[in-house]
């Protein structure tokens, strides 16, 4: 039995997705914007677990579920995503957000 | 309110905020992992213990490895002179803030009728397999062409175009 308070783990979690949405928004390289990406979907995770380990049914498993298939499609979304930052970047020799500003290649 | 848990924590959210910070990109990578691994050992101590090795194994594993690949095939390694800040950083910034500050705010409101402590879930691996092959095969399956899809897409996305390198 653990006593840390659920809302221990809730800031924890908010603390984290502000530092993600933070590097998202101020960084100029695309590495760092998907990285922030990343950092905000886990503390979307960690929130998940929590509110699982301190909900009322754990045994039905679902927040761990969304945990887990949200791990996988994180996964899935950061394969693609670094794969276009490198097509991006032969294409247009920079991974600085700042320069690319138009779509036509 | 134990001690490991701040520790932990601490780790967690400082490697986050290094992540984000530092300059060099391999730096950040690095910061990353340590990020990554602190939420692993959150899940562990939320008794979370597929989803915490999950976390290792996904994001420790497979997703710093990809991250420092993709810093070195992009030479983001070199610092920019420019700095590595965008010009608009202080609106980031400001948006950044307030949604914590919103964040805080409901969670310190909500606090009082949140649960402190719960029974440990009796919940194993074996009923984690059993749910995922019965009620969640759905997901899972869809999940399984998600994978392959995405794997498809980012070879394709990443893989050199032949023909513009020809002319």
């Amino acid at each position: 039995m653990t006593t840390t308070p659920l809302a221990a783990y809730l800031i924890v979690a908010a603390l984290i997705f502000a530092v993600g949405l933070a590097g998202a928004l101020t960084r100029r390289n695309a590495i760092m914007v998907l990285i922030g990406i990343e950092l905000m979907l886990n503390a979307a995770n960690l929130n998940l677990i929590a509110f699982w380990r301190y909900g009322p049914h754990p045994e039905l498993l679902n927040g761990m579920m969304f945990a887990i298939f949200s791990i996988a499609v994180a996964a899935a979304e950061a394969a693609v995503g670094l794969g276009l930052v490198i097509s991006i970047y032969r294409h247009a020799k920079t991974s600085d957000l700042e320069q690319m500003n138009r779509m036509k290649g | 309110m134990g001690f490991v848990f701040y520790l932990i924590s601490a780790f967690a959210v400082g490697g986050a905020l290094a992540a984000v910070l530092l300059k060099n990109l391999v730096h950040a990578a690095l910061a990353l992992t340590v990020a990554f691994l602190g939420l692993a050992v959150l899940f562990l101590r939320l008794d979370a213990q597929f989803a915490g090795f999950a976390q290792i194994l996904v994001y420790v594993g497979a997703v710093a490895i990809l991250v420092v690949f993709a810093i070195l095939l992009t030479k983001g390694s070199e610092v920019p002179k420019e700095g590595v800040f965008s010009k608009t950083w202080l609106a980031g910034l400001a948006i950044a803030a307030a949604v914590f500050a919103v964040l805080a705010w409901a969670i310190v409101q909500a606090a009082p009728s949140l649960p402190n402590q719960a029974e440990v879930p009796a919940v194993t691996v074996n009923d984690i397999g059993n749910a995922l092959m019965s009620r969640y095969v759905l997901p899972l399956e869809i999940i399984a062409v998600l994978l392959t899809a995405a794997l498809l897409g980012a070879v394709i996305v990443a893989m050199h175009e032949k023909e513009r390198a020809k002319q």
